[in-house]
């Protein structure tokens, strides 16, 4: 074992009654390593988040997190997760809404005030702290989100969809952040549909319909497929895919 | 810990949201303003002719009723058949007897009401009265004094609102998509349920203060039982309520679903707790009114209130509400496992 595994999911298949939404999927993430989940809405990143994260049961095959069989209680205080729709307290101001999660964790007392403001600081939100969220804007409550998500500074990150509705400079600022958390060692999930976020990533999982079509570097994934983007790539795959269907 | 962590967040959100606030304590006061003002008004001075009776006695009744002094029974009984009068009072002796017209119900209650009043301070002033006689013109035994309602409606009143604002407040936090998020960190299931009840407990506390010393002080209705007793039985009630609103609010998936199960659950309840005479209803109805919590808040109530009776006597519901509220607080904390299988 020269190498860490942070996730691994192996022979993933996940069901609501007969609905099939993910098949056959095996990832595994080393520590360190930045993984995208590059896929059109509707293609399942979002139920594969959900079941990393130990909120769903797998139908079939298994997901270790942090050396933990999911689904379990037992290791969520050490991942960081930034859910797809902002699920915040509109009657409280972002400062409640932060400290509150941070409690949920098990944060207190000085040195969560201290971090507190670190975050806040972090996603621009210092000076609007004390307003109700109910009069953010939509990227207002994105980094506010993300706030919460890097609060108890947490070794693993599941980011759905971070930059959606944040402006390219602050998204630039985000991508910085996510670059010095791993080479500190944390462990980055993050789903997307903007393919040049993609770019990023250390490694790609291109899923559509449920599958996993391709899974590689972006440099790999690209030169591989002979396009010159990741989307080229993409459609590369999915034709691929498509071809073998028929 | 956590449990406390959810509980500070609610009361945070809760005062934060004037509205709510005083929707939680204004809508009762106001409901239970016009129904007094329904029940009271312009009947509520029964007249009533006294052939004869002590002279303490007709100055007492003069404080609630109209009181007319007439010349024998057989004109008070002219009276009261050409709705001249709602009753007469003959005293034989000490026994004073009663006869009422009969006809309506509402007045049967406000005559009763009255001279129940009048009763209760002629025996501590007097000791001297005996149990009166009482007798329908047009035979009525349907008689519902609204003291004897009093209780019943206390009790709906705190169970009715405390449902609402449990039920919709959890049902916000599962459309805002917040109970999936909080289920994603450390919070235990049971967890936010407890810290739920907690958090609006202490709202439930202050709205049930307001609605009982508004009952009992603002609308003065008969109590003969111990102030602290109805409060405790009261808090129990609501937060048996507080729990059935947040279970329930888990099988509704917007507001409008939610008010619902306002006929299914809540008016039945109502129905059965007691306002109506159940005696001879069908044994499934009977049976039916058994499994209603509400039944057996109502019932404690109206023993202390009306009987006078104690905590200890009422035992029984006090267990039975106590047990309905921890399987609705489990049952919740079960089909939270919709959002998180652990």
């Amino acid at each position: 074992m020269s190498l860490e595994y942070i996730i691994r999911v192996a022979d993933l298949r996940q069901q609501f009654g007969k609905h099939v939404v993910l098949e056959n999927i095996n990832i595994d993430v080393k520590k360190g390593e930045i993984l995208g989940l590059l896929g059109p809405s509707g293609s399942g990143k979002t139920t594969l988040v959900k079941a990393i994260i130990g909120m769903l049961n797998p139908s079939h095959g298994k997901i270790i997190v942090l050396s933990n069989e999911m689904p379990t209680l037992s290791v969520v205080d050490r991942i960081g997760y930034m859910a797809q729709a902002d699920a915040l307290y509109e009657d409280l101001n972002a400062y409640d809404n932060l400290y509150f999660f941070g409690e949920l964790y098990g944060m207190k007392g000085s040195e969560a005030r201290k971090r507190a403001k670190e975050v806040l600081e972090l996603v621009r939100l210092i000076d609007d702290a004390k307003r109700p969220v109910r009069t953010f804007s939509g990227g207002m409550k994105r980094r506010l989100s993300l706030a919460i998500a890097l609060f108890h500074s947490p070794e693993l990150l599941i980011l759905d969809e971070p930059t959606v509705g944040i402006d390219p400079v602050l998204r630039k600022q985000f991508w910085n952040e996510f670059e010095r958390l791993k080479a500190n060692g944390v462990t980055i999930l993050i789903t997307t549909h903007v393919m040049d976020e993609a770019e990023h990533c250390d490694r790609l999982a291109l899923i559509r319909n449920g599958s996993i079509i391709a899974l590689d570097s972006p440099d790999r994934l690209k030169t591989a497929s002979g396009k010159e983007t990741i989307e080229g790539a993409f459609l590369f795959y999915g034709d691929e895919r498509n071809g073998e269907a028929i | 810990m956590r449990t406390l962590v959810v509980a500070k967040r609610l009361i945070k959100q809760i005062v934060a949201d004037k509205r709510s606030i005083g929707l939680m304590f204004l809508a009762p006061i106001f409901v239970i303003f016009l129904l007094n003002i329904i029940l009271t008004s312009s009947t509520s001075k029964p007249i009533i002719d006294i052939v004869s009776a002590p002279k303490e006695f007709i100055e007492q009744l003069s404080e609630n009723a109209e009181v007319k002094e007439v010349a024998n029974e057989q004109e008070a009984i002219d009276n009261l058949k050409n709705d001249k009068s709602n009753a007469y009072v003959v005293f034989k002796g000490n026994t004073p007897k009663i006869t009422l017209e009969g006809s309506s119900p509402t007045i049967n209650g406000l005559v009763m009401g009255v001279m129940q009043k009048n009763m209760s301070k002629s025996i501590r002033t007097s000791q001297s009265l005996i149990e009166p006689e009482i007798s329908y013109l047009y035979g009525s035994k349907n008689l519902n004094a609204f003291d004897s309602l009093a209780p019943l409606f206390m009790g709906f009143f705190i169970f009715f609102f405390v449902f609402l604002l449990a039920g919709v407040a959890f049902l916000r936090e599962r459309i805002s998509g917040t109970l999936e998020r909080v289920l994603a960190t450390p919070l235990k299931r049971r967890q936010i349920v407890w810290g739920y009840f907690l958090g609006f407990g202490l709202f439930v506390v202050l709205q049930t203060i307001v609605i009982q010393l508004f009952i009992i002080y603002g609308l003065n209705v008969e109590m003969n039982g111990n102030f602290w007793c109805v409060l405790i039985l009261n808090l129990i009630l609501a937060g048996q309520s507080l729990a059935l609103g947040t279970l329930l609010s888990t099988f509704a998936r917007n507001e409008f679903q939610l008010f619902q199960f306002i006929p299914v659950v809540i008016v039945p309840q109502i129905l059965f707790s007691g306002i109506f005479d159940l005696r001879d209803a069908p044994t499934w109805v009977t049976m039916l009114s058994k499994i209603f919590p509400l039944t057996y808040g109502a019932e404690a109530l109206k023993s202390i209130m009306i009987k006078g009776k104690g905590l200890f006597d009422i035992q029984f519901d006090i267990y039975i509400l106590i047990g309905y509220t921890l399987v609705f607080l489990i049952l919740n904390s079960l089909a939270l496992k919709k959002y998180r299988k652990t």
